[in-house]
């Protein structure tokens, strides 16, 4: 689905990511763990061109959107995207920030967009917060709103963006609970993330990084279980 | 005695070397600069110009402004590495000039060129609000695109992250943001506008300032005509100033709803 290939990222001279090559599949949960400055967060915002490679190419369902002739702002709309700091937009209702970006785009009508952004909202229990601002909303309520917002778009491929590191810990649960769901029904999923129980639970690959390189590879249970690298090892040992 | 009458008679004693009590040469001052015929309504004329001049020359300043500040904003915040567009690039540097060259010359000296140098028109009036249109929309680019820079990174990587492009990011979320913060300065610019319409009577503009000199010189008495538009100008200044707090703080009450 989204295919990477010698994909380097630089920042001066600092390089941020070496040549990473890495295919993500249909329907798969890639969960990727490592240390902060690994460039797990660069990785995954390359993958929607909120950062611009210094090298390499990104395909996306057969479109190289690395291509400066690609339309980004279409790939996108079908590309999700969950920041760590929320994002809402502070100025409209929390019906508005659901509903402004799949009406502006064209996707869908204003009544469709607000009949959507009610069934989302239903089903992460914020329905009565439709009308609210995000200013009267907690961190967990926020983060769930902008999934909610997110799949408005009805996008093939989620990113997620270290969604609960900026969560009070008594929150981190409803988020990662929408998340589960989310996956259950099949959502193609990408999650840079420090909660190893999650990554253990619901990834079908777990990516661990360090230094710009994907060190190590491998399905959660043998990747916890038996990590292969020393660098995998001591990241493991302290966090776990 | 009716005031007219007490007017010409004292005038009389004035013009003919006679002392007068202070209250008199006050009375007779005063009558002089406000009331005889009915000169206040050249002051109230004046006063209309000046707050026409400055609502047109803030419209004029918003509009440049805005253009300018997005441009130059949208040229500075293209992904590093990448090709520059060369459209961005060529208005990015035609706007810097612009804000240099206005924001390095005098006012004054800029509304004597427009009138005699570049439209050499009647119309001082409308030249004087157009020069202080593009000069105001100088500053105000600057404050707006401050605003703009303001606003977090996140809230334009969030409405790009949804497919939304540049010029729909901008209007909807960012800009709207950045308005709250410029409010205060752009109250300032407001005032310093309101205030700078007064230049306007270099080149024979017919606002306040313009009506009060002439009255002076008829009279030849000059202060009591400033010193009445001076305490005009701080009455507007202040009834704006108390105007823009309101708005103010309405604008920040919805940010605690």
């Amino acid at each position: 689905m989204i295919d990477v290939k010698n994909l380097s990222q630089s920042f001066g001279h600092q390089l941020v990511l070496d040549n990473i090559s890495e295919h993500i599949y249909p329907g798969e949960k890639v969960v990727i763990i490592g240390p902060s400055g690994s460039g797990k967060s660069t990785f995954l915002r390359c993958l929607n061109l909120l950062e611009t490679p210094t090298s390499g190419t990104i395909t996306f369902e057969g479109t190289e959107i690395t291509d400066p002739k690609c339309d980004i702002d279409k790939i996108r709309q079908h590309m999700g995207m969950v920041f760590q700091h929320f994002n809402l937009f502070p100025n409209m209702t929390i019906r508005k920030n659901i509903t402004l970006a799949p009406v502006r785009t064209g996707l869908m009508k204003l009544e469709e967009a607000n009949d959507v952004a009610t069934t989302l909202l239903r089903r992460v229990g914020l329905e009565e917060k439709a009308d609210a601002y995000p200013a009267q909303l907690s961190g967990g309520q926020k983060q769930r709103i902008a999934i909610v917002r997110a799949l408005a778009m009805k996008p093939k491929v989620m990113l997620f963006d270290e969604p609960t590191s900026a969560l009070d810990p008594e929150m981190v649960g409803e988020v990662l609970e929408v998340m589960k769901e989310l996956a259950e029904e099949g959502m193609t999923m990408a999650v840079v993330t420090h909660e190893m129980g999650f990554a253990r639970e619901v990834g079908s690959r777990v990516l661990f990084m360090d230094g710009g390189h994907i060190l190590e590879q491998n399905e959660p249970h043998a990747f916890f279980a038996n990590p292969k690298e020393p660098r995998t090892i001591e990241f493991l040992s302290k966090v776990l | 005695m009716d005031p007219l009458q007490a007017y010409e008679t004292w005038k009389a004693l004035m013009v003919s070397g006679d002392t007068l009590a202070w209250w008199q040469e006050f009375y007779v001052k005063f009558y002089q600069a406000f009331l005889l015929e009915d000169r206040w309504m050249q002051y109230l004329d004046g006063v209309g110009t000046t707050l026409l001049a400055t609502a047109l020359a803030l419209l004029m300043g918003v509009i440049l402004g805005v253009v300018v500040a997005v441009v130059r904003a949208a040229h500075d915040q293209q992904r590093p590495g990448k090709r520059k567009n060369p459209v961005l690039g060529l208005f990015n540097a035609i706007f810097k000039v612009y804000v240099a060259v206005i924001r390095g010359t005098p006012m004054m000296l800029q509304l004597l060129i427009w009138a005699f140098v570049v439209f050499k028109s009647r119309q001082y009036t409308m030249v004087g609000i157009f020069g202080l249109g593009i000069n105001s929309g100088a500053y105000v680019s600057e404050i707006i695109r401050g605003g703009l820079m303001a606003v977090d990174g996140g809230q334009m990587e969030a409405g790009r992250s949804l497919g939304l492009n540049y010029l729909d990011t901008m209007r909807f979320i960012v800009i709207p943001q950045a308005f709250k913060a410029i409010l205060p300065a752009m109250g300032n610019e407001f005032i310093i506008l309101l205030k700078d319409t007064s230049l306007l009577s270099v080149i024979s503009g017919q606002e306040l300032l313009y009506f009060a000199q002439a009255i002076g010189t008829r009279n030849y008495e000059q202060m009591f005509p400033l010193v009445g538009a001076a305490c005009i100008y701080l009455v507007l200044v202040l009834i704006f100033t108390c105007l823009l707090g309101k708005l103010e703080r309405r604008l920040r009450r919805s940010d605690r709803r």
